[in-house]
């Protein structure tokens, strides 16, 4: 056991690769302004969340470097998001099904 | 760093890791377990957010509209940029780069104090204009909506509150790693530690990157009276 090396696998990413994130996280703020500014009815929401979740990923995957991560590292950080999962599904099905409340 | 060969004489690893492979390892993977309990909660105070945002969304429209969209955007992009000068000031960490890492520790401080100025400025006007739950609370440019529009508010003060809080505790944190950069204590074979910063800085940004959207770009497509 103990003759197993962990040597500090140092994963460099590239300065293009910050660079394109960055450029995409941006390109993403300025996005969700100018949609939010056009009446799109009920999918201005979804579209809202749906580029803060791959904004999000992008830092996750490339700026927290969970891409070039362990798998243990996956799980807790795949777990982290179905805790949250729970959290939200769990409430919403009380919440949403009170019909009395909504009006 | 060469002449360190033997990694169990590096002058930072604890004594309870075999090498600093595995000590590395164990320091990111025990942040990742504390961002667990920071996801859950923000994650509760969003959830809340969403439930009254489904019972009210006309006063979730009014509420957003009385936010500055500008400062909030540009608030947005300076939190990317300091992620970004984050992300480098870990990688020239790796790279053994003294000086690019000190630059850019400092490019990040003074970006994270810049959004918390800007933020500041918001508050002062909100207190101005009335936006404060509470005895100063005086804004009624929708009166049959204020109660909920107070609503709003609270969950607008508490959750950039919240943020700002974990913004001024992170330019702590990065005065402290900051000085050690100084001290040239980082290095290909030892720079957990700044890699930890990073990882709380991003996790700030990303609920920001949530905030930004929820509370100023609602779009008022619920036309009220």
């Amino acid at each position: 056991m103990a003759e197993q090396e962990h040597t500090p696998h140092v994963h460099v990413t590239p300065l293009s690769t910050y660079l394109l994130v960055f450029f995409a996280l941006a390109g993403g703020t300025l996005l969700t302004w100018w949609v939010s500014t056009i009446n799109l009815g009920w999918a201005n929401t979804p579209i809202a969340l749906l580029i803060a979740t791959i904004k999000a990923a992008l830092v996750i995957l490339f700026f927290m470097h969970v891409i070039h991560s362990t798998r243990l590292t996956w799980v807790v950080v795949i777990g982290a998001f179905l805790w949250l999962g729970v959290l939200f599904v769990l409430t919403f099905a009380d919440y949403l099904t009170r019909v009395w409340t909504i009006y | 760093m060469s002449e360190q060969a033997h990694a169990e004489h590096h002058p930072f690893l604890q004594h309870h890791f075999e090498d600093l492979g595995q000590q590395h390892e164990a320091s990111t993977l025990g942040m990742w377990f504390f961002l667990t309990t920071e996801i859950l909660f923000f994650g509760g105070v969003l959830c809340a957010y969403w439930v009254y945002r489904i019972i009210y969304p006309e006063a979730w429209a009014v509420g957003a509209e009385q936010q500055n969209t500008l400062f909030g955007g540009i608030n947005t992009l300076v939190l990317i940029i300091s992620s970004l000068t984050m992300a480098l000031a870990v990688r020239n960490a790796q790279l053994g780069r003294r000086g690019g890492q000190v630059l850019m520790l400092i490019l990040t401080g003074i970006f994270g104090c810049t959004f918390l100025a800007i933020k500041m400025i918001e508050y002062h006007a909100h207190y101005e204009e009335g936006l404060l739950p509470g005895a100063a609370w005086h804004w009624a440019k929708e009166p049959a909506l204020v109660p909920q529009v107070q609503l709003f508010m609270s969950f607008y003060w508490s959750m950039t509150g919240l943020h700002a809080l974990h913004m001024i505790i992170g330019v702590g944190l990065l005065l402290w790693i900051l000085w050690r950069a100084w001290r040239g204590q980082f290095g290909p074979e030892y720079y957990g530690p700044v890699e930890v910063m990073g990882l709380y800085w991003h996790f700030v940004d990303i609920v920001w990157i949530f905030l930004f959207p929820f509370l100023y770009l609602i779009h008022g497509a619920h036309h009220h009276g």
